[in-house]
């Protein structure tokens, strides 16, 4: 394999600006997807803080990004991503176009977690004097503790497959290496030792996340 | 202790509304076991929710020692409802603590030192007989068991009231009369008002000093138990 050792350096490289990209964005989407996720569900009909107006604001902004194909968002938010990063292209670049796209992701993935937890428990909470935050979190959030994990294990390996697009829009990391070497330059064989660190990730946390779901979870 | 005064729940439906409780009032005095029965729909939960506020009466007023909780704001409320235990049909524990934590979750809530909680959710184990069962989670627990939790943690801010809202329906006959025992216990020995919602005859008749008869969102017959079977008897014919 002289491929291996004549492109190690960019593998690793590459490897690690994905593992990067991913982890970091889904640090960030769960920053502000946790709260949406959140929100969209307590202000519902018949929850703890119904409000419909701002419900259907929440329903319909997470609704119009979550519309937008990804790679089409990566292109329409390069402004904001200038201001924010201060560049468009590269690892960190890339992020912020992840977390926007990812965000309202997380926000249906919580929202759908958490009304599991059963009506039942919240009104118990309440009848023992419990404050909205304390319902919050301290009854619907560790409820849901299970799914949420498995909700951040299926985030994150959505990440994988955005960031390796975002990648070929200049963003680094394995889908950038998969797409000059690959594509560009008929490295075939590149192209396939990319696609295999991709699985492998993808496998990694897969099977991290079942485990950890499974370890918490005390329903049966 | 507990005074509901002439209180009407209007539910909010598609159609317009539903009317579940009619002017409906009761005094319940400090040490009684008042049953409340009536058919399905009735208005049994409704009018037992309207007592912790879990529903918010649309007309009338409800008052706890004297303090009228419908004219409370959010934070007196929740602190009056620290003093009033409830326990469900479907028990309503929290499915990722064990048994002790459940215990100490309204202890936490009420912002008691953990020492304190510990101390106390080991006691009111030992109260509803499930010592050996302190680091089981409820998935682990036969449906009796899981209402003796229950009772523990709406015991565990020593509340005056207990609300029971169909507490022993999901039970076999032993089991019921088991956690009903616990009950009298309860209110023999810790002095605990307790408000039984059943629509079974046997409860009453087992526990109850004073009833009350529901019948379509109305209160049509109240008083001693013993006072009532007659009327009791007619129902179940
Ligand atoms: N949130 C709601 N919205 C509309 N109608 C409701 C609502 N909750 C209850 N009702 C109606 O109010 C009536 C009384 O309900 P309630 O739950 O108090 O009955 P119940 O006597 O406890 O019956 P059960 O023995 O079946 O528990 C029923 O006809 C029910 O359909
Ligand atoms: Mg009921």
């Amino acid at each position: 394999m002289s491929l291996l050792t004549e492109f190690s350096d960019i593998l690793i490289k590459g490897t690690l600006d994905s593992l990067y990209m991913i982890f970091a964005s889904t640090f960030f989407s769960y920053l502000f997807g946790l709260p949406l996720g959140i929100a969209l569900v307590v202000t519902g009909d018949n929850h703890i803080m119904p409000a419909k107006h701002v419900n259907r604001v929440l329903e319909t902004v997470v609704n119009i990004v979550r519309s937008v194909p990804f790679i089409i968002l990566i292109i329409a938010v390069m402004p904001f991503t200038r201001m924010v990063a201060g560049t468009s292209i590269g690892p960190k670049a890339a992020i912020v176009a992840l977390v926007i796209g990812a965000t309202p992701f997380v926000a249906r993935l919580v929202e759908s977690s958490l009304k599991e937890v059963d009506k039942g428990i919240i009104e118990a909470a309440t009848s023992m004097g419990c404050s909205k935050f304390e319902i919050i979190y301290k009854v619907m959030v560790p409820e849901s503790m299970p799914s949420l994990i498995m909700g951040a294990s299926i985030t994150t390996i959505t990440l994988v497959g955005y960031s390796a697009m975002a990648g070929v829009l200049g963003g680094g990391g394995l889908g950038d290496i998969a797409i000059r070497y690959g594509y560009y330059r008929y490295e075939g064989e590149l192209m396939v030792v990319t696609i295999i660190l991709l699985v492998a990730i993808v496998q990694g946390i897969q099977v991290i996340g079942n485990k950890w779901s499974k370890k918490i979870n005390h329903l049966n | 202790m507990i005074r509901i005064e002439n209180i009407s729940k209007m539910y909010k439906t598609k159609t317009g509304g539903f009317l579940a409780l009619d002017n409906v009032s009761l005094n319940v005095e400090k040490g009684d076991i008042y049953g409340v029965i009536g058919l399905s729909g009735a208005g049994k939960s409704t009018l037992v929710r309207c007592i912790n506020l879990l529903e918010r009466p649309t007309e009338g007023k409800v008052f706890i020692e004297g303090q009228e909780i419908t004219a409370m704001d959010e934070k007196d409320l929740r602190k009056i409802r620290q003093s009033l235990g409830m326990i469900f049909q479907d028990f309503n524990l929290l499915m990722q603590r064990n048994v002790l934590d459940n215990i100490k979750f309204p202890l936490e809530i009420a912002k008691t030192d953990k020492k304190t909680a510990e101390k106390r959710a080991e006691d009111l184990l030992k109260l509803v007989g499930l010592e050996e069962k302190s680091n089981s989670y409820p998935a682990q627990l036969s449906g009796g068991q899981k209402q003796r939790v229950a009772i523990a943690r709406a015991l565990a801010n020593n509340p005056k009231v207990l609300l029971c809202d169909e507490a022993t329906s999901a039970l076999d006959p032993v089991t019921t009369l088991s956690i009903l025992n616990l009950l009298k216990d309860i209110n023999e020995k810790l002095g605990v008002t307790i408000i039984i919602i059943t629509h079974e005859m046997k409860v009453v008749e087992t526990i109850c000093n004073k009833v009350a008869v529901i019948e379509s969102a109305r209160i049509v017959k109240d008083g001693l138990t013993k006072d009532l079977i007659n009327h009791f008897e007619e129902v179940n014919q």
